[in-house]
């Protein structure tokens, strides 16, 4: 008997996954054991003692600990749930109807947005000095000066809770999508036909099947927003802010014994993200057994209309509120006197725009190699993997999918700074070529995730038809598949590209404060309040990602402008 | 000197467990049509003739083209000729480059493109020769796919149930058309199908595979 | 005790690495510094939230390329705890040279945990560059003394500061200028009064200016706080801001964030009244057209906190001769009356007057300030900031007592 093998793997092809590996754990790992090992000569925040019990009990002892830690533990199962609902209530209401397609390319650019730039048109639309107010004052309000209400910034983390889900349900809603295209949807037709309601029949029907490939994002979705930073840097609570950024605010303590207090508090942040997870997973036991109760009660649900109507709705406000606060941003970054209560600005000039020209293109230099150079590198790796999965016949197991998650299911402000000093003693920090590295660790996963239905989804009768006209398999990839596949490919590549520029904590760590990029410094005027110039920032840092889907999409357009098959960049 | 396609006790298993097996002689210019419900094993077979069969299969037995075992050469180099359910021309390449991609190498740019319009000509495809494959008929489909494999000079043919999604009125033209080419080039041709009618019409033996 | 062993390892440290590199460049040979700074990259670490200052930066970056060939880069922090953090890490890392931070904007605290952790370039160089001279150190003791930590030349003095209020004149006829009228104003106008969130330098000094008219005896402050008294000295602060929280922009739940978002907040006419270290702000402000031209500055009756800020190189730094010819440049009569202009920044000068050439005397009685500053005699006396040890307590007392929410 001889073992099918149809020719042997390069080595180039052969080791791609194991490098790729090493990129998504490695980093996780060191950053990791740069904490919790101080004994073998890690000392990441300063000071032998950083792992010291008494550091335990002396962060708990600190004002307002346990209310940091308590946010940092609801906001990402709470906002998961929140975006999840949002997703389903309109996939259930809307699937296959032309609502859904429209809702779909609402969403394409508010998925391509930065979470910073988000959370400033939040501010812009809602806050007491926000366009919202501005619209209806002093008319209906009586107000001629901003009222003194706590909308952002407030205590509870309401304001910081709708920013997460604002940029949550689009990315939720891309990896509904993207089930959904495994999912049968007759499915849906057959419990319709056994009298279930429109969306109580996609629930039973399609929903289930669904859901189990939307585990992964959600978790690290979750993960994200319990330890986030720069989000919760503009729209968090003050007194006292989101765990993570007391994190920060410890490790940059310049009364050196914080340092242990930050290493004390990554354990909790570690802990706190963990415990949303369970949580989440717990609630999902709970949910999926009351489901099937109802699902063999036979109990049909009426179909009310005004749910429905709910349902769809609610995505449709998510993509309009990130919209509006986007336009907001671009009106600010040219408004001349804007005084509340003017709903317009007095005058339009670029000012900002002309003086800040030199700097802002050094930014988007920056950004634009940083990004370009991880999601490239990331791109290669996962075309390797992904080509070698087909040579091989060895798929992803579950297993290992988790591990192509690590990166995403351990907060960032948990290895990053262990990181820092690891790269530190290598000598090997502070500039472009690192924090690209780092970038790699956070875009090789969603280029993963991104390219690996297309790829596998690709007819490989293709490949043989080109290996039986005498075409070896590098050839057949080179001439036929990637072509073949550019669309997707290039979409990969945005979806790296984008969220390389939305990268805040990673940039400003292992970059050391010397590689600014477009988001670094948009974050760092958040403080300042000064509209004109943070709309300016935020603008440019909109936009980066936009135009990187835009090529992806105007590319094999224009490549295949003759060729009916491809011209849509459509998955083959 | 036996110039047919020679299937020698070919055994395909499938972790560890007999699929399907073949013992059998093309002659130059036969249609051998193997039949057998579907799951039976009849692509698994083509595959492994073809020397594309996925990871996790394994195989005994030989393949001998022309007398010579091929069994352990990668299919670049087995010149077989493989036809599918669907068309699979290249949605990059126009109709002419698909041929042009399939040309064994070697000539001016100029030569082989006429090469192409010459293999084209006689079979009433030359029109097509700049268009996008999206945009011919199904029946015009089928026939570039053929010419396509033509094209690689191959020695042997394998068919993998090609006429299975045309239309009832085009199969009879398209069968008899590619029936026509495989006479005309003396392929030793082993025809894979579930439909009696293309056994029938392809006029050579007929093996039955049975459920195992 | 958490503290002792970090601290031995920050000493430790200190011993270890704190041999002076033999090729320190020498200020005393000013030709050999300039020398060695052409072609130097200096990674200058400063708070970048204001854009009058990092248009000021800019500008300097250009002087000194043009000049001396000495490319400027500005690292803008929002804290400058970031850059002594890089520092420590570098240090604990092993990298005794070529570090990241090549000239640090620091004062106070930040100064003080450098200088003790053994984060400066070892060898007093600020008092030997030739601009020093130049200096003002008679007039002005907060040179010497940063936060009562000598100086001690580790640190090349930039500017003067002193805490001020502003207002707007057409809507508040008398602003109060004593803690009891604050008080007043603040229950009788709520909402509309805020400060920046401690430990923002702002928001620290502004605790620091409650303590000098609060305390019943504010010669306290001078001198190490004693732990044991400090509850009972700092009671009649918290119980003033116990009182006017709940009156406080949006409850006291939120606070300004620094000196540029007060400026925004007041801007917006979210609150009526707002400080800021730089006495020149206010003016630079109507001039760039962020408030009305009817703002005016002032200050408490019983003095506000007054302070110096310095550039420092640490002892890694890349390009220290390169940040000498900045720190140099920076200090220079040219440099510092457009730091004073209040179209650029309005940062008062660090040099005297009288030591001046008549010409530079010249550009600095051409200096035009605006309507909204405050001359010498209405800024009234400087009192000195409290020793840093009370920094410390009250910012860790104020956010036990205020962050816990």
């Amino acid at each position: 008997m001889v073992n099918s093998r149809t020719t042997n793997i390069p080595l180039w092809v052969r080791i791609a996954p194991a490098l790729t590996i090493a990129v998504l754990v490695g980093p996780v790992i060191a950053g990791l054991a740069g904490i919790a090992l101080p004994a073998v000569g890690f000392a990441p925040l300063g000071g032998s003692s950083a792992f010291t019990l008494s550091a335990f009990a002396r962060v708990t002892a600190e004002p307002g600990f346990f209310t940091s830690l308590w946010l940092a533990f609801w906001i990402g199962p709470v906002s998961a749930l929140i975006s999840l609902t949002l997703v389903t209530g309109f996939a259930a209401a809307a699937a296959g109807t032309r609502s859904f397609a429209f809702v779909a390319g609402l969403l394409r650019p508010v998925l391509a947005l930065p979470h910073a730039a988000a959370a400033f048109g939040l501010v812009y639309l809602v806050s007491p000095s926000g366009f919202l107010l501005r619209l209806v004052s002093p008319e209906l309000t009586g107000f001629s000066r901003p009222p003194d209400w706590l909308i952002v910034n407030d205590p509870m983390g309401l304001a910081l809770l709708a920013g997460l889900v604002l940029k949550e349900a689009p990315y939720l809603f891309l990896a509904l999508t993207s089930a959904l295209q495994q999912a049968d949807p007759r499915r849906a037709d057959i419990a319709r036909a056994l009298g279930h309601s429109r969306m109580a029949a996609w629930l039973h029907g399609v929903f289930p099947a669904v859901y189990a490939q939307m585990r992964l994002p959600i978790m690290a979705v979750i993960v994200f927003s319990s330890s986030v930073v720069d989000m919760a840097m503009i729209l968090g609570p003050a007194t006292p802010p989101l765990l993570s950024l007391r994190i920060l605010g410890w490790i940059n303590d310049p009364d050196f014994s914080q340092k242990s207090l930050a290493a004390a508090a990554l354990v909790f942040q570690l802990g706190a993200s963990g415990a949303g997870l369970v949580v989440w997973l717990a609630g999902e036991r709970l949910v999926s057994g009351m489901a099937r109760r109802l699902a063999v009660s036979g109990i049909r649900l009426p179909g009310l209309p005004g749910v429905s109507m709910l349902a769809r709705s609610g995505l449709v406000v998510v993509a309009l509120v990130v919209l509006a606060g986007i336009g907001l941003v671009a009106v600010n970054s040219v408004a001349g006197i804007w005084r509340f209560p003017d709903a317009l600005p007095r005058g339009l000039n670029l000012t900002v725009w002309a003086e800040r020209a030199p700097e802002l293109m050094n930014l988007t230099a920056n950004t634009v190699l940083i990004g370009g150079l991880a999601s490239l590198t990331a791109l290669i790796a996962v075309m390797l993997c992904l080509e070698n999965e087909y040579r091989s016949g060895i798929t992803l197991s579950p297993r290992a999918k988790l591990v192509l998650y690590a990166p995403l299911l351990v907060p960032q402000i948990g290895f990053l700074p262990g990181l820092t000093v690891l790269l530190l003693r290598l000598g090997w920090d502070g500039s472009l070529l690192p924090v690209a590295f780092a970038h790699l660790v956070f875009v090789l996963p969603y280029t993963y995730l991104m390219l690996a239905d297309p790829w596998n989804a690709f007819d490989t009768r293709y490949l043989d038809t080109a290996r039986a006209l005498g075409r070896s398999p590098d050839a057949a990839l080179l001439t036929i598949r990637l072509p073949m596949l550019v669309g997707p490919i290039l979409v990969a590549f945005a979806l790296g590209f984008a969220v390389s520029v939305a990268q805040y904590l990673p940039t400003l760590l292992i970059g050391g404060g010397r590689v600014p990029t477009i988001t670094t410094e948009a974050v760092a005027l958040s403080s300042g309040g000064n509209r004109r110039l943070i709309g300016a920032y935020a603008l440019v840092q909109s936009l980066l990602p936009f135009l990187g889907f835009a090529l992806a999409a105007a590319v094999p357009a224009l490549l295949w402008r003759d060729r009916r098959a491809l011209r849509s960049g459509g998955v083959v | 000197m036996n110039e047919g396609l020679r299937i020698d006790r070919l055994t395909v298993y499938r972790q560890g467990r007999t699929l399907v097996c073949l013992d059998a002689d093309i002659a130059p210019g036969e249609v051998l049509s193997v039949m057998g419900p579907s799951g039976v094993g009849k692509s698994s077979l083509v595959r492994a003739i073809g020397g594309f069969l996925s990871p996790g299969f394994a195989t005994s037995g030989a393949v001998r083209l022309g007398g010579r075992d091929i069994s352990a050469l990668p299919p670049e180099r087995r010149h077989i000729g493989v036809l599918f359910q669907d068309s699979l021309l290249f949605p990059h390449f126009s109709v002419s480059e698909n041929i042009l991609f399939a040309l064994p190498p070697g000539g001016s740019r100029r030569d082989r493109c006429r090469r192409v319009a010459e293999l084209l000509a006689p079979v009433g495809l030359k029109d097509l020769l700049d268009r996008d494959p999206a945009t011919l008929s199904g029946g015009q489909q089928a026939r570039v796919a053929l010419m396509r494999v033509i094209a690689a000079a191959p020695r042997a043919l394998l068919l993998d149930e090609p006429f299975s999604k045309l239309d009832a009125d085009l199969r009879a033209s398209v069968r008899s058309f590619v029936f026509d080419i495989v006479r005309e080039r003396q392929l030793p041709t082993l025809l894979v199908t579930h439909d009696r009618a293309d056994a029938e019409a392809a006029g050579g033996r007929v093996v039955e595979l049975e459920a195992r | 005790m958490p503290r002792i062993p970090v601290l031995a390892a920050v000493l430790a440290l200190g011993l270890s690495a704190s041999a002076p590199s033999a090729a320190d460049p020498d200020p005393a040979n000013w030709p050999s510094v300039l020398a060695a700074a052409r072609g130097e990259t200096v990674y200058f670490n400063a708070w970048g939230g204001s854009e009058n200052i990092n248009d000021y930066i800019a500008w300097a970056g250009g002087e000194v390329e043009r000049r001396y060939g000495v490319a400027l880069e500005h690292v803008r922090l929002s804290e400058t705890a970031d850059a002594v953090n890089r520092v420590l890490s570098e240090k604990q890392a092993g990298r005794i040279e070529g570090g990241a931070v090549d000239l640090i904007w620091i004062n106070g605290e930040n100064f003080a945990a450098m200088k003790r952790a053994g984060l400066l370039l070892p060898e007093a160089w600020a008092d030997t560059l030739p601009n020093y001279a130049l200096a003002d150190t008679e007039g002005k003791p907060t040179l010497l003394t940063d936060f009562t930590t000598p100086v001690c030349g580790r640190e090349s003095p930039w500017g003067t500061a002193q805490l001020t209020f502003y207002y707007d004149s057409a809507e508040l006829s008398a602003p109060p200028e004593d803690i009891a009228a604050l008080g007043r104003w603040i229950a009788e106008n709520p909402g509309r009064f805020t400060y920046a969130a401690p430990p923002n330098f702002i928001g620290t000094t502004f605790l620091k200016q409650l303590a000098y008219g609060l305390f019943d005896d504010p010669s306290v402050l001078s001198k190490s706080a004693d732990p044991e008294k400090f509850g009972a000295i700092t009671a009649p602060l918290w119980a003033f801001l116990d009182k006017v929280h709940p009156d406080l922009w949006r409850s006291g739940r939120v606070f300004a964030a620094d000196t540029t978002q007060l400026k925004t907040l007041f801007g917006d006419r979210e609150i009526d009244i707002a400080m800021t270290f730089n006495p020149g702000e206010a003016s630079s402000a109507i001039h760039d057209g962020l408030v009305p031209d009817t703002v005016r500055s002032f200050v408490m009756d019983y003095g506000t906190i007054g302070n110096a800020h310095f550039l420092a190189i640490p002892f890694n730094a890349s390009a220290k001769a390169g940040a000498m010819v900045v720190a140099n440049f920076l200090l220079s009569p040219e440099a510092q009356v457009k730091k004073a202009d209040e179209a650029v920044w309005g940062d008062p000068t660090v040099l005297a007057y009288e030591k001046l050439a008549p010409e530079d005397q010249a550009l600095f009685d051409a200096l035009d300030n605006g309507p909204a500053t405050l001359g010498p005699d209405a800024l009234g006396k400087a009192l000195s900031e409290p020793d840093p040890s009370w920094t410390e307590m009250l910012e860790a007392e104020w956010q036990r007592r205020y962050v816990g929410g």
